[in-house]
């Protein structure tokens, strides 16, 4: 297991593969990666079960980045984990690329489903966790959803039946980064509250800080044994932008390219 | 997941059509009702992938008949369509081969985005069943018909479109599927689908099944258009003109080569189908025609692009001359002079 100081190191690297990816493609959504870096840092170093030379083994946790938007940050770690050479990410959204700003399962080993259209990955979770208990494994399936996302209707449908079938092993992570393109979620169309608006959908709760690393591993830890009946969700605090003062609950800074003195001010800022 | 009661009404009975007319107007209660359930429960005997889904329809559809016997495979996910076809999606990126039924309005026109970005685009097998397709549920009224889905479904790359023609077709159907690698789309009717193949046929994706041959022209009908259209080929017969009648189930991949064949060696190609002209088999046909330098008599005949007034099916397909009299009458009109190309 990972100390706390070694994953906080990880979600450094996030955030300054982020930027570096946005700068070869000219535009990222790097704001909304700052906002979960620590959550993917938590997983995929010290939670998910995984085996990176085994990307279909059967038996694995499933992740579906349901905020399909954050994949530039999501490529960086399954590249460090070793699912592929991270000099691929060198021609990173190029003609022909298998890495676009959304993520392609058919063409990335460790892309459990594609996504980018929001208000999806709650369902596929749904249909990953029915075909896994089908199937006599105790994987987990685990979805990252935006805060924003949630206006999207789907995602109740899914919530519905995730209880009503009851799907322990599906857990959605929700990165409550306030903050949608329009502005505040608050303003724009309220999401909260989160957590009590999932646990009247039969879910099990917890609320953390998403950036506090301990905080993290000890939901991940309070979760119940796998082969449970009521699925969960884990609703963490963040700060879209986190990291660097100018973005951070900035909505000018959602998607878009850094270049020139944004992008030295920026890394210089992740990397003090 | 929880087992539900099979169910001996057909599915049109379910929906009180105490009229028991099929589009050609012959009396059909003899005629198997859905074969959907009862065939994917024989064939998950052997096949462990097949899972079935449904939202709150599995009495119109019968796949009861496939929960009552795998109930741990059958999956009733309410009135949420569009979380069924992406749960299914999540099912078969699990290595499950899921069938997904709902009416062909909600299946195609509410989750067209499912089916392309979930199902197409990953080239994951999900078969959405969309069921009492076209107008087939008759004064039920706009809500409920799928005018539009085989123009919406075939202009999505990676998906299969076909259309069930009878109860032992839809029966090649499905087993078919289940080697097809990528997402499908099945278009059925609505259960009383008269008769055309006594025999399931053994059917390749995109060849056409030729099931009459002739030389003045060539009816190219899909679905529940194609027993109507075997009926005109009858009726012109005995007026001295001879039809080709093609089975087009197979809408996406089209078999260019049948109407290709069509147009050279016939005297005119009408297409025939229960669904809106723009767009549909007719619209593929044509494009198929002008790519290779071909402009032969043609004619798209199925409903005009407007919403249908209410009515009982069999008024509706006799209204929109969807019926036998009513395609050979359309074949009368394309080969005369006046009508000529």
């Amino acid at each position: 297991m990972p100390t706390t100081r070694e994953l906080a190191e990880k979600a450094r690297f996030v955030r300054t593969e982020t930027v570096r990816l946005t700068r070869i493609a000219g535009a990222g959504h790097y704001s909304a990666v700052f906002s979960c870096a620590e959550i993917l840092a938590a997983l995929y170093y010290a939670e998910l079960r995984l085996d990176p030379g085994r990307p279909d083994l059967p038996d694995r946790d499933r992740f579906v980045m349901s905020k399909g938007h954050a994949a530039i940050g999501l490529y960086p770690v399954l590249a460090d984990l070793g699912y592929f050479d991270p000099a691929e990410l060198d021609g990173y959204t190029r003609l022909g690329s298998p890495f676009g700003d959304h993520p392609d399962m058919k063409r990335i080993a460790g892309v459990d489903f594609s996504s980018g259209s929001l208000g999806h990955g709650l369902s596929v979770g749904v249909g990953m966790a029915l075909a896994g208990r089908l199937a006599g494994s105790d994987h987990r399936s685990w979805v990252l959803l935006g805060d924003g996302e949630l206006a999207e209707g789907q995602i109740w449908e899914a919530a519905m039946s995730a209880s009503h079938f009851g799907l322990g092993n599906l857990v959605a992570v929700v990165d409550a980064n306030q903050l949608g393109i329009d502005g505040f979620v608050s303003d724009v169309m309220a999401a909260e509250p989160i957590a009590e608006r999932f646990a009247a959908f039969g879910w099990g709760t917890q609320r953390v800080d998403g950036h506090d690393l301990d905080a993290l591993l000890a939901a991940f830890a309070a979760l119940p044994a796998r082969g449970g009946t009521v699925p969960q969700v884990i609703v963490a605090d963040t700060v879209k932008g986190k990291g660097v003062a100018r973005m951070e609950l900035s909505p000018d800074w959602h998607v878009g390219n850094l270049a020139g003195a944004d992008y030295d001010d920026v890394l210089a800022e992740l990397t003090r | 997941m929880t087992p539900t009661q099979g169910t001996t009404q057909s599915p049109a009975e379910f929906f009180g059509f105490k009229d028991s007319r099929s589009v050609d107007g012959t009396d059909t209660r003899a005629v198997p009702a859905f074969v959907f359930g009862a065939e994917l429960a024989e064939l998950a005997d052997h096949d462990e992938r097949i899972v079935v889904l449904t939202a709150d329809l599995g009495r119109s559809n019968r796949a009861t008949d496939f929960g009552a016997r795998h109930p741990e495979r059958f999956v009733n996910v309410g009135i949420a369509e569009k979380n069924m076809i992406t749960l299914a999606a999540g099912m078969a990126a699990s290595g499950f081969v899921p069938f997904a039924a709902t009416f062909g309005s909600f299946a195609a026109l509410l989750c067209a985005e499912q089916i392309r970005t979930d199902c197409a685009y990953p080239n994951l097998p999900v078969r959405v069943v969309g069921h009492h397709s076209g107008m087939s549920m008759g004064f039920y009224g706009t809500s409920h018909h799928s005018l539009e889905d085989l123009g919406m479904m075939r202009c999505i790359a990676d998906l299969a479109v076909v259309c069930a023609t009878d109860a032992n077709h839809l029966r090649a159907l499905l087993r078919l599927s289940l080697d097809h690698p990528g997402a499908m789309y099945l278009r059925l009717g609505r259960g009383r689908d008269p008769e055309v193949y006594d025999v399931v046929p053994e059917l390749e994706l995109g060849r056409a099944e030729t099931l009459r041959d002739g030389s003045d022209l060539t009816i190219i009908a899909t679905g529940s258009e194609v027993h109507p259209a075997l009926q005109a080929a009858t009726e012109l017969a005995a007026e001295g003109l001879s039809a080709r009648v093609v089975d087009m189930w197979t809408i996406s991949p089209l078999d260019r080569q049948a109407v290709l064949d069509a147009a050279r060696t016939t005297g005119g190609v009408l297409t025939v189908e229960e669904a809106n002209v723009t767009g549909g088999l007719g619209s593929a046909v044509a494009e198929c025609l002008l790519d290779a330098g071909l402009a032969p008599r043609f004619r798209r005949h199925g409903v005009p692009d407007e919403h249908v007034p209410v009515g009982p099916p069999a008024a509706l397909y006799a209204h929109y001359r969807l019926d036998g009299p009513g395609i050979a009458a359309v074949a009368r009109e394309l080969l005369t002079k006046e009508n000529a190309a």
